[in-house]
């Protein structure tokens, strides 16, 4: 047993915040560069959820805190303790993986004790524990069987129970609702946040799903390409998207981008392209001298839900559709701005969906405060 | 009404059909089963017979039977007086049994570095391993003869067993290779987060679920060993030496054929390995790790 085995083994969760510096990772064989230079904080006793599309280094990273890949440079520190190079038994991490990784030839009371067993906790710390734990996980009736005795949910709350019984700093989750059905993915889901909150513990989450990430997070980290693209609470990265990937990342349907310019109308800066005249507000714009900006090229970005119908002549936003996708509580209304502009789609509620034609046009308008404006160039947002 | 008759027609026509195929179906399996099991049951007749020649009957069934064949084979003996069946089978289970566990022993850690680490001359290696086993025993007899005359091996089991172990530790590496491969190498990284080492995910968590594989490649390497003849015969040239194939083959020599002896001698030779294989058969199933992953 080594040293921080012992000292682990009686540490109360939760304890520890996690420091990343400059993690750069590149797999021999390919050159493929996964990670180009991480930089993360991850506060003690908060939820992170690392999301982006498939292949943007997420699933790296978390491997790269549990230790079963090693970094081409950079730092990780867990609490005080530079982990960097420590194997991943010296980590004090418990890892839930996508596919639950159950040991297939140990049963559940086994499959949870092996950890603890390793550790050389005595028996009865083992029994205890794990009668701490199971009926937490509602696993008591099925601690003697073999994993290929259980369903996908109930491997699932092993998996889990696997992680919680050890106790550990620091708890990571690999995708780990992925493989539940539609129904049982939004119970677990639940039961997730619901363990974050009794335990207070710190835990790194990673999906690709914005649902999970949105509901699940303290902190949501969105990833691109081998880099964060932008990090802080969901809600705040949600209305405040630092680029047009986070923003069309975030949001179902969608985020519509327009062609732009921006243009000076008395003290109001206005968004004009193809069938688009909108008012921008200031905080979307750059603090310093926002009228300066006149004349420059952007992409406005509007979301779906942030537009309503409007008697106001010309429209706002003219939008020529030719499909209506009725959903019953909302309606997604599909066609492009003006005669050839560019594809646009409106979230309308209830009654409102439910009355306009199969296809027309419709007038619609969009506060000031909605409407995100992003370099052409660059896609980042020109609000700092 | 009509309609409905017509549908009932054809229900009870296709009835018939299928139950006239069915009885051909098994009519041909019957068939087979006999053409495959007709020699085995002449071998039978004659290891149950009293005389020592084949008899012309189409019926293979003894004509007077008795154990006095298997009472003959098994009471054999040598001039000294010592009991030589007994000597034969201990050297066959012997050469067999440490055939299979160095097979087994040698080949599992390779198959399992093979399966999971990246090193120089990987896929070299493993080429090189598979052209050892496209040679036929007997084109490499006389080096090896050679090598164990100069290593004073002929005529011993563990020179046997060295031998035999030239072609069972590739053909276990390349079986369990692949064996190590289905398994989900999440499972060790679980453990290893769990607080295993490397080499305890591979004793504790690798080794049980690969262990039906295990269980299969040794019987596989224990048969080989078993049924071998040619370099055994070569190899060994005392009788107290012979494996059981080398002693059987004795009954039918240039000057007479003892036919009977022979038949008995088979049917011994032929329980241990079919035992083995009712024994193991569980293990033969797979899905021992199934429900660990997902799927």
């Amino acid at each position: 047993m080594s040293a921080c085995a012992a000292a682990c083994m009686l540490r109360a969760p939760g304890m520890a915040s996690v420091t990343i510096r400059q993690i750069r990772k590149t797999y021999p064989g390919t050159g493929l560069t996964i990670l180009k230079g991480i930089d993360l904080e991850i506060p003690d006793g908060s939820l992170t959820v690392l999301v982006g599309p498939s292949g943007c280094g997420k699933s790296t990273l978390l491997r790269t805190l549990a230790g079963l890949e090693r970094p081409d440079s950079g730092e990780i520190r867990i609490g005080d303790r530079d982990v960097t190079r420590l194997e991943p038994r010296d980590r004090d991490v418990a890892m839930v993986f996508q596919s639950y990784a159950l040991y297939p030839h140990l049963t559940v009371r086994e499959n949870l004790a092996f950890g603890l067993k390793l550790r050389g906790a005595p028996q009865s710390e083992i029994d205890a524990r794990i009668a701490e734990v199971a009926p937490q996980l509602k696993l008591e009736a099925f601690l003697d069987r073999l994993p290929r005795a259980l369903s996908g949910g109930q491997r699932q709350r092993v998996a889990m129970g696997r992680a919680i019984v050890r106790r550990p700093s620091l708890f990571l989750f690999d995708e780990p609702l992925s493989n539940l059905d539609a129904a049982l993915r939004g119970e677990v889901r639940v039961e997730i946040r619901r363990l974050h909150d009794r335990l207070g513990a710190t835990m790194v989450y990673v999906t690709h799903d914005q649902v999970e990430a949105m509901t699940l997070a303290d902190q949501l980290v969105v990833l691109n390409g081998g880099v964060i693209e932008q990090a802080g609470p969901p809600l705040e990265v949600y209305a405040r998207p630092k680029t047009r990937f986070v923003a069309s990342f975030l949001g179902m349907p969608p985020m519509n981008f327009v062609d732009a310019t921006l243009e000076r109308v008395g003290s109001a800066v206005r968004a004009r392209g193809k069938g688009l005249d909108v008012e921008v507000a200031r905080a979307r714009l750059p603090k310093a001298d926002a009228p300066s900006e006149a004349g420059r090229a952007v992409v406005v970005g509007i979301r779906p839900q942030d537009v309503k119908t409007t008697d106001r002549a010309p429209a706002p936003v003219d939008l020529r559709f030719e499909l209506v996708e009725g959903l019953g509580f909302e309606s997604h209304v599909h066609g492009k701005l003006g005669e050839d502009g560019a594809p646009f789609v409106a979230r309308l509620e209830g009654d409102e969906g439910r009355r306009i034609p199969k296809w027309g046009k419709l007038a619609l308008e969009v506060a000031p405060a909605d409407v995100h404006v992003f370099d052409r160039e660059t896609g980042r947002a020109l609000a700092e | 009404m009509a309609k409905a008759s017509k549908n009932q027609t054809m229900d009870e026509t296709g009835g018939r059909r299928s139950l006239l195929g069915e009885a051909l179906v098994h009519l041909a399996l019957v068939v087979a089963t006999a053409a495959a099991l007709y020699p085995v049951l002449w071998v039978m007749s004659l290891a149950f017979s009293s005389s020592q020649a084949p008899s012309a009957r189409v019926l293979p069934w003894p004509e007077a039977p008795s154990l006095d064949q298997f009472r003959a084979v098994v009471g054999t003996h040598d001039a000294a007086g010592r009991w030589l069946f007994g000597r034969q089978l201990f050297n066959s289970l012997s050469v067999s049994i440490a055939t299979a566990v160095v097979g087994v022993g040698i080949a599992t850690p390779a198959a399992y570095a093979l399966a999971r680490f990246r090193f120089l001359g990987k896929e070299r290696g493993v080429w090189l391993l598979m052209a050892t086993q496209m040679f036929p025993g007997v084109a490499t007899l006389v080096p090896l003869y050679l090598i164990l005359q100069g290593l004073h091996l002929l005529d011993s089991r563990a020179g046997l067993v060295l031998v035999y172990a030239t072609t069972s530790v590739p053909f276990c590496v390349m079986q369990l290779r692949s064996s190590f491969e289905a398994i989900p190498v999440d499972l060790e990284e679980a453990a290893m987060v769990d607080g295993a080492s490397r080499f305890q995910a591979f004793r504790m968590v690798a080794l049980p679920a690969a262990r039906p594989a295990i269980a299969v490649t040794a019987l596989f390497a224990f048969m080989g060993a078993w049924n071998e003849f040619i370099l055994a015969a070569t190899l060994m040239s005392r009788a107290e030496s012979f494996t059981l194939p080398v002693a059987l083959q004795r009954y039918v020599g240039e000057h007479g054929a003892a036919w009977g002896h022979f038949a008995a001698g088979a049917l011994i030779v032929s329980i241990p390995v079919m035992a083995i294989f009712y024994l193991a058969q569980r293990h033969i199933v797979s899905g021992l790790t199934s429900g660990g992953v997902k799927g």
